[in-house]
Parts: C-alpha cells; sequence; structure tokens
C-alpha cells in the first residue's frame, strides 16, 4: 500500500513538473526566447547568485567550526601527537588562506564579468611570467611542507631501543575484539602464532616456550604508565584490522601474517584528561579502523592511563598465562613444537637488532 | 514483404543495439553509465538513513529490501555491503565508464575530425563488455550472501574468505567476474581512443591545435591501458585465493573455529596491486571532467583557455605523477616508513600542477563574457570543489598527518569532493554541453539551474561536514557511531549530512526529467548553439554515419580563438584559415623543445 502510494506520488509529481516546463516555455516563446539560451536577464540572476552562495558558503564553514570544531579531538595526549598537531596547524595556516583567496577570485570574476553583450572578453591566451609565478610558489611552499612533514614522520616511525625501557604491549586483534598482551616479570613475550590456537589458548601461545608461560593478557581495557614510551607489536588472527588510538595521534594496521609496530609515549593520564576535556566520563579509546566485518563499528578497547604506582599495581593484579583456567593442558601431540613463521619473538629480534 | 521488414528489423537492430557508430556507443555508455549512477546514489541514501539515524525503523526499506533491512533498520552485513557498492559503482561504473565512455565516445571522432573511432567493432565491444560487466554487479545484489561488503577496494583476507563476512562467498565472486569484464571493456574502449587520436586527425589538426578535452581524454585512455590491467593480474591472483587454495594474498590466519593452511602470502602485496591502479584511477576520473571543464569554461567565458600548453603540462604531469604515489593510501599498513616518506614527496608534488590547473582557470575567467549556461555553473562548481577537496588532500598526503586522519571521515569528505563532486560536475557539465550533440535536443535552462544550486547546496552540506567528523576521529565504515561515548555529541551532524543527502538525492529528479522530457519533447538543437569553435559544431544536427555528408573540414588554427580582436564575430571556428598576418596561437606559449616555429 505505502509503495503504490509513493508510486502515485512521484508519478503526479512527475507530471506537475512537466505541466509547469511546458508552460514556462510557452511564456519564453511569446516573448521571443526560447528554453535553452540564457538571456540577459538569466546572467544577471545567476551572476548575482556568485557573491550570494560564496557568502553563504564561507558561512556555512564558520557555523560548522562554532558548532563542532570543539568535538575535535582534544589536545594530544602523546608526546609526538603534539608536534604532529603543531604541523596541522601549519598546513591549516597554509591552506586556509589559499581556499578563501582563490574561492574568492573564482566567485567574482564570475560576477564580475557576467555576459553583457555590448562588450567583448578580453583576449588573453598566454603568459609564461605568469605560469612560471605559479608554478614556482606552490613548489615552494609544498617543497618546505614536505621537509617539514617528513622529518616529523621519521622521528615518529623511528623504532625505540632497549635503552628507551619501553613498556612493550602486543595488541591482537581479531573478530571482533582485541587483546592486550604484556612480557610479564621476564619482558620477553612467548612464542605465538596461529597454528597453536585451541580453546581458551585463543592468543594462539607456544605453551612449550618458557617466555611465554608470565605474559599476561586482558581485554576491554587495558594499562599504559604514563611519560614511559610504549612499544606496541601488533598481530591480527582473520582479517585486516587498525590499531587506531586518536586520542594519542597513533594508528597501526594490523595484518595477518605480519608483526606490525609503532611506539608513542602518553603524557596524559586519563584523569588529566578529564580535567582538560571537562568531561567526567573522559576514555582514551583503541578503535578498530579497518572494515573488518558487521561488529567492525564496535570493535574497541578502553585504554587506561594511569602513575606508574598504579599502573605496577594493576599489572601485578591480572594473572599470568599459565595461570589462566585451561592453560595447563599439554600442548597437542600432533606438532609440539613446530616452529611458526611468525613467531613473535620480537624482543630479541628487534631489541637487540637495534643495541 | 517479409524479406523487408527482415531488413527493417536488422536495421532497429544494428542502429540502437549493435551499433558500431560512435555517437550512439556514447549514447548507451551515458545512459547505462548513469542508471549505475543512480542506484549507487539510491543506495547512499539509504545507508544514510541508518548513520543519520541509527537503529530507526523505516518500514519503507522492509518493504523494498526485505530481509537486508528487518523490522525496517538496515542490518550491519547490508550496511556494508551497500557501502561496497556504492564505491565500486560510482568510482567504475558512473565516474569511469560513464564519464570517458560517453564522452571520449561522443568527442574524439567529432573534435578530430574522424568519421569514426579506429575500430568500430572493438568500440561495440567495448560497450557490450562495460553492459554485460553492470548485469553482473546487478546481480551480485540478488546472491545468497549478498554482493561484495569488504569496501570497495575489497582487501583481502575480509575479501578471501567467506567466513569472513556473508559477501565475501559468491556475492564477491561475481564482482571479480564483474570487474574483469570492466577491465576488457576498459582495455578496448582506451586502445581505440589512443589509436584514434594519433592517426584519424583530419588535416590541420596538429596535436597542440587540438581542444583539451582530447588531451584529456587520450591521457587518461593511456592512464587507464597501463593501470587497469595491473588490477586484473591483483583481482586474478585473489580469484586464485578463493577458488583454488593459493595463498598471494594470505597466511597465517585462523578463522571459523580453525587455522587455514595459508602460508607465506601478503595482503599488503594485494594493496600494492590494487593501489597501483587505485590511484591513477582518480585520474582516471578526475582529467575528463578537467577536460571537459577546460572547454565548458573556454566557451562560455568567450575567452582562450589560458596557458593552453601549460594546462597539457599540467595534465601530462599530473598523469606521470600519479603512477608514483600510490603507497600514499598505504602509510600506515606497515609498510617500511622509508617508503612511506618516499610516497609522501611525491604526492604532495601533484599539488603543483593541480594548482596551476586552478589559476589557469581564474585567469580564464578573469576579463571574460561570462554567460551562465547551466553547463557553465556545473564548470565553475568543479574549479570550487576542486580547490576545496585538493586542499585537504595535502593534509592527508602528508604521511605524518595522515596517521590520525587516516581511514576516517576526513577521507571520506576529502575524495568525494574533489574526485566523487568533480568528476560528477564534469560528466554533468558535459551534459549540458554537448546534449545538443548526443541528442540533438536542447536541455531547459531554468531546470538547470535549479538542478545546479540544489547539487551545489546539498553536496557541500553532504561531504563539507564531514571534515569535522574525521577530525573527531570518527572512523569511515562504521555502521554507527553509536558505540562510543566520544562521538555522542555528533549525532546532529550525522544528520544534517543525511538531510542533505537525500536533498541532494531528491535535486537530480530535476536532471533526469529534463533528460528524458527533452529527448523526446525538447526543442531541436541548432547548428551551433553555444557559439563554439570546435569541429563538432560542424556536423549535422541529426545523426550521420561517418559524422559529416561531405568532405571532412580541415582544421587552420587551435579551438581556443574566442573574442579575437579584429574578428566581427567573438569567435573564430577552426576551419576558417588564417587571415595573412593573423599569429597561429597553437605554436605560442610555452616552447616545446625541437619545436619549429
Amino acid at each position: 500500500m505505502l509503495e503504490l502510494l509513493i508510486l502515485i506520488a512521484v508519478l503526479v509529481g512527475i507530471i506537475a513538473v512537466g505541466k509547469v516546463i511546458r508552460v514556462m516555455e510557452l511564456a519564453s516563446s511569446l516573448k521571443g526566447e526560447n528554453s535553452w539560451q540564457a538571456t540577459d536577464r538569466d546572467h544577471k540572476n545567476q551572476a548575482r547568485l556568485m557573491p550570494i552562495f560564496l557568502l553563504a558558503y564561507f558561512a556555512f564553514i564558520i557555523w560548522q567550526i562554532v558548532e563542532w570544531g570543539g568535538e575535535a579531538l582534544p589536545v594530544s595526549a602523546s608526546e609526538h601527537g603534539v608536534v604532529i598537531d603543531q604541523l596541522m596547524d601549519t598546513t591549516w595556516i597554509i591552506i586556509i588562506p589559499v581556499f578563501i583567496v582563490t574561492h574568492i577570485l573564482l566567485f567574482y570574476f564570475a560576477w564580475k564579468y557576467a555576459y553583457n553583450s555590448k562588450r567583448k572578453a578580453t583576449y588573453f591566451a598566454h603568459n609564461n611570467k605568469l605560469e612560471l609565478l605559479w608554478t614556482a610558489v606552490p613548489a615552494l611552499v609544498l617543497l618546505i611542507l614536505i621537509l617539514y612533514g617528513l622529518n616529523i614522520w621519521n622521528n615518529v616511525m623511528e623504532p625505540l631501543t632497549a635503552e628507551d625501557e619501553p613498556v612493550e604491549i602486543e595488541l591482537y586483534a581479531r573478530q571482533f575484539d582485541w587483546t592486550a598482551r604484556y612480557p610479564g616479570a621476564d619482558k620477553k613475550f612467548g612464542d605465538a602464532g596461529v597454528r597453536f590456537i585451541e580453546g581458551v589458548n585463543f592468543l594462539g601461545m607456544d605453551s612449550t616456550d618458557q617466555d611465554g608461560w608470565d605474559d599476561k593478557y586482558v581485554k576491554a581495557e587495558f594499562y599504559l604508565p604514563v611519560d614511559t614510551p610504549v612499544q606496541f607489536y601488533f598481530r591480527a588472527q582473520d582479517v585486516i584490522h587498525s590499531a587506531y588510538m586518536p586520542h594519542f595521534r597513533a594508528q597501526m594496521n594490523c595484518v595477518p601474517g605480519m608483526v606490525t609496530r609503532f611506539n608513542f609515549k602518553p603524557t596524559k593520564t586519563t584523569a588529566e584528561m578529564k580535567e582538560i576535556t571537562g568531561k567526567e566520563d573522559f576514555e582514551y579509546y583503541l578503535l578498530c579502523n579497518k572494515i573488518c566485518g558487521a561488529a567492525h563499528y564496535n570493535m574497541k578497547m578502553v585504554i587506561k592511563v594511569v602513575e606508574q604506582d598504579e599502573y605496577d599495581t594493576w599489572l601485578s593484579e591480572q594473572k599470568e598465562f599459565l595461570a589462566v583456567e585451561g592453560m595447563q593442558e599439554e600442548p597437542s601431540s600432533d606438532d609440539p613444537v613446530e616452529t611458526d613463521s611468525t613467531q613473535t619473538n620480537i624482543e630479541e629480534e628487534e631489541l637487540s637488532a637495534q643495541l | 514483404m517479409s524479406a523487408n521488414a527482415h531488413h527493417h528489423d536488422n536495421d532497429f537492430l544494428f542502429k540502437y543495439i549493435f551499433s558500431t557508430d560512435h555517437k550512439m556507443i556514447a549514447k548507451q555508455f551515458f545512459l547505462t553509465g548513469s542508471i549505475m549512477g543512480l542506484v549507487g546514489m539510491l543506495m547512499s541514501t539509504i545507508f544514510r538513513l541508518q548513520l543519520g539515524y541509527p537503529g530507526e525503523s523505516f518500514p519503507i526499506l522492509e518493504a523494498f529490501m526485505s530481509n537486508w533491512a528487518p523490522d525496517g533498520v538496515l542490518s550491519p552485513d547490508k550496511y556494508l555491503a551497500l557501502v561496497t557498492i556504492h564505491g565500486t559503482i560510482m568510482v567504475f561504473f558512473l565516474l569511469t565508464a560513464g564519464l570517458s565512455g560517453t564522452f571520449s565516445n561522443l568527442l574524439i571522432p567529432l573534435q578530430l575530425g574522424a568519421r569514426d573511432m579506429a575500430s568500430g567493432f572493438m568500440n561495440m565491444l567495448s560497450y557490450w563488455f562495460f553492459f554485460l560487466s553492470s548485469c553482473v554487479m546487478i546481480a551480485s545484489l540478488f546472491v545468497e550472501g549478498g554482493p561484495a561488503s569488504g569496501g570497495w577496494t575489497i582487501y583481502p583476507p575480509l575479501s578471501a574468505l567467506p567466513e569472513a563476512i556473508p559477501g565475501s562467498g559468491m556475492g564477491m565472486t561475481l564482482w571479480i567476474i564483474s570487474m574483469a569484464l570492466f577491465i576488457v571493456s576498459s582495455l578496448l574502449g582506451s586502445l581505440n581512443y589512443i589509436v584514434t587520436v594519433f592517426n584519424l586527425r583530419t588535416k590541420g589538426m596538429t596535436m597542440t591545435r587540438m581542444p583539451l578535452t582530447i588531451w584529456a581524454f587520450l591521457i587518461t585512455a593511456v592512464l587507464g591501458v597501463l593501470s587497469f590491467p595491473v588490477l586484473f593480474s591483483a583481482v586474478l591472483l585473489l580469484f586464485f585465493d578463493r577458488s583454488f587454495g593459493t595463498s598471494f594474498y594470505l597466511s597465517d590466519i585462523f578463522i571459523g573455529g580453525q587455522a587455514l593452511e595459508v602460508e607465506g602470502g601478503s595482503p599488503i602485496l594485494y594493496e600494492h596491486l590494487f593501489w597501483f591502479l587505485g590511484h591513477p584511477e582518480v585520474y582516471i576520473i578526475l582529467l575528463p571532467a578537467l577536460g571537459i571543464t577546460s572547454e565548458v569554461v573556454a566557451t562560455n567565458s568567450r575567452k582562450p583557455i589560458f596557458g593552453y600548453r601549460a594546462m597539457i603540462g599540467s595534465i601530462l604531469a599530473i598523469a606521470f605523477i600519479s603512477f608514483l604515489v600510490w603507497g600514499h593510501h598505504m602509510f600506515i599498513t606497515g609498510m617500511n616508513p622509508f617508503l612511506g616518506a618516499v610516497f609522501t614527496f611525491t604526492t604532495l608534488l601533484v599539488a603543483i600542477p593541480s594548482a596551476v590547473k586552478v589559476f589557469n582557470y581564474l585567469t580564464t575567467l578573469w576579463k571574460g563574457n561570462i554567460r551562465f549556461t547551466p553547463a557553465m555553473l556545473f564548470a565553475i562548481g568543479l574549479v570550487s570543489t576542486f580547490i576545496t577537496g585538493g586542499l585537504t588532500g595535502i593534509i592527508l598526503g602528508d604521511s605524518a598527518l595522515d596517521i590520525n586522519v587516516h581511514d576516517t571521515y576526513f577521507v571520506v569528505g576529502h575524495f568525494h569532493i574533489v574526485m566523487g563532486l568533480s568528476g560528477t560536475f564534469g560528466m554533468i557539465s558535459g551534459i549540458y554541453h554537448w546534449f545538443p550533440k548526443l541528442f540533438g535536443k536542447m536541455l531547459n535552462k531554468n531546470l538547470g539551474y535549479l538542478h545546479f544550486w540544489t547539487t551545489m547546496v546539498a553536496s557541500y552540506g553532504v561531504f563539507f561536514p564531514m571534515h569535522f567528523l574525521g577530525l573527531a576521529g570518527v572512523p569511515r565504515r562504521y555502521y554507527a557511531n553509536t558505540e562510543f561515548p566520544m562521538f555522542e555529541n555528533l549525532y546532529d551532524l550525522n544528520e544534517l549530512v543525511t538531510v542533505f543527502a537525500i536533498i541532494g538525492a531528491a535535486a537530480q529528479l530535476f536532471f533526469l526529467y529534463n533528460v528524458f522530457y527533452s529527448i523526446f519533447f525538447g526543442p531541436k538543437a541548432p547548428q551551433n548553439p553555444w557559439r563554439s569553435t570546435t569541429l563538432e559544431w560542424t556536423t549535422p544536427v541529426e545523426h550521420l554515419h561517418g559524422n559529416w555528408p561531405g568532405e571532412i573540414p580541415e582544421v587552420h588554427r587551435w579551438a581556443y580563438d574566442y573574442s579575437k580582436p579584429g574578428a566581427k564575430e567573438d569567435f573564430i571556428p577552426q576551419t576558417v584559415p588564417l587571415a595573412p598576418g593573423e599569429i597561429d596561437e597553437s605554436k605560442e606559449g610555452i616552447p616545446i623543445p625541437g619545436e619549429h616555429h
């Protein structure tokens, strides 16, 4: 019934518009005009709309800034994020004036030089000096931006070394949740791989590897100590995911078959951020930012940034891998020690290589 | 008697269906591409309803889509399906085949002075492969599990494993088949365009006398020939992974309760192959739109396009650089950071030729005598969207900044404005301008004005606010933003976007109506309605196989002699010989090494 009504409404609408066009056509042909050629009046009207549109466009943007500019991510909660935000601000300072000036020129010219049958356009076909000008100036500005940006990029992507004494965390992504693994007291992650996944051992820990026995893993939320560099390793179990921690200006894809990395130093605790944002319920989030299936939009973890002692207390309360119920069983007998191609014995490979 | 009737049937069949005439094929591409475009637009309106009003029931959705929207709420799976097919259709079917297919076919022979394409038969095949491809893509909507749902970029393993998402079953297989057909169509078309441009120009039509439309179509075709085969190899390998147990893209995967026997592959390889097409693809969409705009802006400003040779140079530069920037889609995939640095450098270089184009458009308008036809309005709109979207590209192309806005709504806003809107505006501008050549009729200008202003306002209303979503950290391809308290103040923004999306979609009805009404009842087109210099306006209004009834006209000058001092009219057609002592403008401007004056 509903469909029928909609269909009728659409048909009536179409017929009505058709009749209106017909009337307009007849009216204009009576005046000796036709339905397709822009008249002097059209040129005048359209020209007037140009500055009106421009002002409306600018006003719309300003309104959005007032309305939603405050919803932008708060001040960066990581050390490198502050530098990235400065680069962002610099970039805005360059592109906003370009945006404003080119738009003013575009709509001003359109309004100013509207058609007039008594006037003739100025024949102006080439000017190599002008071309050189607007090739060289953007090139120069971009060169500065490129150098500035790459400098920051190289610093941000620089891996941590053992001298930085980082906290190491592995983020493990699967449809549709996150797990954070800490290396435990020995500061070494145990080997893991999809071949070992069985029952409660969803992380695929190799239970024959003693390095892993004291590893700890948590779901739903994980803790970071403030002002200590954090080295993240990312693994994915099934499809590509992306670990997005927007408050820290941090993001890295989690790709099945490889281990990816990112590091940052959190500088503001959750409590501090609650004060800065004025929101009592403020939390840092880890989001999935690569399409991974139906519940992609709800794949998250809360990140708590706390003082070192609180972090230590929290970590000590977490169960060790071997203490988790069901983990003590013997590994399946058919492939007890077969090594996996993507074992995450990261700490040895990576950190020792950099020393 | 019966023989005659049979002959008549054949006429119909060969005139409208299996036509080898480039003008008919252009119309076929236009109609098929537009229908696909409408489907894509409708899909976006449906998923915008979910984003604007998450979880709210719209009984009309259930009425039309049954189990895709149980109780009138779009399901998360089908939301992703709609997003995926919307992207695929808009990028490939509307803005690649619809845009290039229509205008390259129509204008290359007409503006160059050729009787038809180099191979009419290949041209026909090109259309029919496209048609088949469209049918397969639409058919994929109706198979079990639904169509491909892994995003239009179909990254494996999501797209490779049916266990990962329902759409990666039969729907994905059909997606791959459809794209394979599409690539064949694109290659047949592109090769044809290239050969035609190089070999079938009329006497006097030197390369530097060609209108910028032709330059844009030519370079677009070259981009297509060089990049689409790479996409073909990417989806072929994906097909192998899906069907024959290879693991080009797969390694160490546990899904559906078991570890898969796949080893040694990498999804990153797929990403490299995909974006090696994917980035030039952006310019496969943009260049024809910019070419059309150059022509429309010059004609309606009654001025030569400013810096003709610089415009050609910038097209060439953009095309060249577009092959060196694909990695900027992959800054945070785990690719070596050094590579990221290289791609940042090459990516930001694109802004230079783009800036040249913008300033040349502005200078063309300066001291012009601007006629506001609907085509001209859309061309002005394109310049605006090209600037707005292009500038945010400077942020996304900078790897350090990309870290935090990658895959957020900032990206969605950026590419919809710079590629989606610019491409669409260029295409619509071209339709208004060359409708007389396509259908021999004129479009109604008042509906055109209405169409432009509603579309322009709605477009920015939809896509500009998305930047704010992105700066707030909202990821794209989220079924709803309701699961994160940090996004709760952005609900009204999403609602606003949805309202504008519906207005924008409804505004296209003006255009649709105008087109179909005018095809049948529009006033007959005069010979040269826009008082244009180019060759297509010397052909008869009624389509004629071979385009010119007599000799093909000879060309004596470039395409942009508008308002030339000393001339009586404000335009001099390309067929008019140079007056004694008159400068041949096609030889002016930036000197080309080795060129003889």
